[in-house]
């Protein structure tokens, strides 16, 4: 399948047409946003003021428009997410693949780094690197980048594992093409809606272990991201003086962004694997046919 | 017999290699960074503490003019001492102390949460799958989807907002009530459950979807088999059969999620108490971020790597005993 292909199908697809809509407009709000409008650092008016016509979000503890900040703060979380996502995926399919495909002592000795990564706790890593470099968004990269290869390293390699001994990439090693050919020309492209989703996955979870350590003061605090807007809430002790607005909006575009990724996730999955759609379909004709005791009837020669 | 020993002790290798790891990046990560690793680390001791102290301090952390090997064994000695330092931002306790009395609270708020999380979690996922189709199946998947896209923190910031500070119903801070003293008195062990309370309900709402969801499809599974069909087929009861048949099979392979998903559930336990201000793992963790108290630091994330890393050859030993087909 090509990457136009795959597109072309997602748009088709409810799930996730939803979910790159949801996901587009929040790249616009990222885009344009802040040159629309004021300037998010600026003191503006009367602190901790709640929402109102002329600060539609309220203001933050300091007197800086918090609907600014709002705006302001996509562009930069929006930015890292995406980046790690596509590092991560990146440096995974290379060690996922390298391991996958040439197998043996290689395989055994990345395997075990690989494993070794996943069992180690993520967050008290990430605070002891970020801690250690100089703050800023090259550092949360990097720290993102470190701590979460390995989880799709682990899932891409095993998708090469399958596909190198399938007929037509034995073929293809039969007929005397070379390794780099067989990889980029008969592998990868077999791997394209595997990486979509892989990327998705990792988009989410970077913006929210970001988003995690800018607020506990890991990041640049004085760049306006949706991290640092939570760190100052909290350090204005916004839960004390009941100002929610401070918190709430950021929190929420946060969840709207990573309900957009994963509908388009859900999506990317169902076109891959045609068996899960058909399997919701099942579930909608089985309701209100459920035998006596309330269970799931058994269908002989059933959808398998 | 012999062969579940031998897997136990190829886990216990590849765990004491991943600790071995923990504990190299631990003397790594200083080295790594531009400028000197002293310099940053003790800058915050300057005027506090006398140069034998500081000396003491290189010492412990190996930070010394020998060179890196050197400085690696030393590194090591100190480690397998228990000695992990002295905290800068509660001079003079030792790191090893203060990660101590933190521990007890992490394990009693976390753990609690985890096992309510898990035992809830895998019946509603039992109970959805048994009734496919049903109010569970249809509402709850896609509702944990979207409370599972709200940062884990920033639920805990709402809830602490509605609960705590709105409505009053739960203390804003700490683990247990000021006027009493920690031991096993009633007014002691009560208060702390209350402070426990809304933290852990926290942790059980953001955990609970992954334990469901996973439950309900090895489930759905499984209730496809022949043997259920067989029991069915007997005309035991309903009851029986989703209980002793169904559920007690697909529990196993949550069991080994349970080791996997450790990891997670902790980074998410830590940022709840640092919002709740839970004097556990987790607030040590932002204090000594805060403060700059890299030896706390640092203390941390080796143990709570190490605790990690022995929960899981724990949940190996306990697969081990459920799953009579790895003991063969």
């Amino acid at each position: 399948m090509n990457a136009g292909l795959l597109f072309k199908q997602m748009l088709t697809n409810r799930k996730a047409l939803a979910g790159m809509i949801l996901f587009g407009l929040f790249v616009l709000m990222a885009l344009i946003g802040p040159w629309m409008v004021q300037d998010p650092i600026e003191f503006t008016s009367i602190p901790n003021q709640p929402p109102s016509l002329d600060n539609w979000f309220g203001t933050t503890g300091q007197g800086q428009d918090v609907f600014a900040q709002t705006v302001v703060g996509s562009r930069a979380t929006l930015a890292i997410g995406c980046a790690s996502g596509f590092l991560v995926v990146i440096l995974g399919a290379v060690i996922g693949g390298i391991a996958g495909y040439l197998g043996g002592r290689t395989d055994d000795f990345l395997s075990l780094l690989i494993n070794i990564f996943l069992v180690m706790p993520g967050l008290p890593l990430m605070v002891v690197l970020a801690a250690w470099l100089p703050p800023g968004p090259l550092t949360i990269l990097s720290v993102l980048v470190l701590t979460g290869w390995a989880w799709h390293a682990r899932v891409l390699r095993a998708q090469t594992m399958s596909l190198s001994q399938r007929d037509f990439v034995l073929a293809a090693k039969v007929t005397g093409e070379s390794s780099l050919r067989i990889v980029t020309a008969e592998i990868l492209p077999n791997m394209l809606s595997l990486m979509t989703s892989s990327f998705i996955g990792a988009t989410i979870y970077s913006i929210g272990a970001q988003v995690g350590l800018e607020f506990l003061g890991l990041g640049d605090i004085s760049n306006v991201t949706w991290g640092t807007n939570l760190y100052w809430a909290s350090n204005d002790s916004a839960l004390l003086l009941g100002s929610w607005w401070t918190f709430v909006p950021t929190g929420l575009c946060i969840a709207l962004l990573g309900f957009g990724l994963t509908l388009i996730n859900f999506g990317v999955d169902e076109i891959a694997n045609p068996r899960l759609a058909t399997e919701s379909l099942w579930v909608r004709k089985l309701k209100g046919r459920a035998t006596v005791d309330g269970s799931t009837p058994v269908i002989e020669g059933g959808v398998r | 017999m012999n062969r579940s020993v031998e897997y136990l002790l190829r886990r216990l290798g590849f765990y004491s290699l991943a600790a071995m790891v923990a504990i190299t990046l631990n003397f790594m990560i200083p080295r790594m960074m531009p400028g000197d690793p002293a310099q940053i680390m003790f800058a915050r001791f300057k005027g506090e503490m006398s140069p034998a102290v500081i000396t003491a301090m290189r010492e412990t952390f190996g930070l010394t003019n020998d060179p890196m090997w050197q400085q690696y064994l030393t590194y090591l000695k100190h480690l397998f001492s228990g000695d992990l330092g002295i905290s800068i931002s509660n001079f003079p306790k030792p790191v090893i102390s203060i990660i101590a009395t933190g521990l007890t609270w992490s394990i009693f708020l976390a753990g609690s949460a985890l096992i309510i999380s898990f035992i809830l979690g895998t019946s509603l996922g039992a109970l959805a799958a048994w009734r496919r189709g049903g109010i569970l199946d249809s509402i709850m998947p896609p509702l944990l989807a979207l409370l599972g896209a709200f940062p884990y923190f920033w639920m805990a910031m709402l809830v602490l907002f509605v609960f705590g500070f709105g409505l009053g119903w739960f203390p804003l801070w700490h683990a247990y009530p000021d006027g009493t003293s920690p031991g096993f008195n009633s007014p002691f062990i009560l208060g702390a459950l209350y402070h426990a309370a809304l933290p852990a309900a926290t942790m059980v709402i953001a955990s609970l979807g992954g334990w469901m969801l996973a439950m309900r499809n090895t489930m759905i599974g499984i209730l496809g088999s022949d043997y259920i069909t067989y029991a069915r087929a007997r005309g035991l009861t309903s009851r029986r059969v989703l209980i002793r048949y169904a559920a007690r099979n697909a529990l196993l392979p949550n069991i080994t999620g349970f080791g996997m998903a450790l990891g997670f559930v902790l980074g998410g336990a830590l940022l709840t108490e640092i919002i709740f201000s839970y004097p556990g793992q987790g607030y040590l963790l932002i204090q000594a971020v805060r403060a700059q108290d890299y030896p706390l630091m640092q203390g941390l994330f080796l143990t709570i790597t190490l605790a990690v890393l022995g929960a899981n050859w724990f949940v190996d030993i306990v697969t081990l005993l459920l799953d009579p087909r790895t003991r063969r």
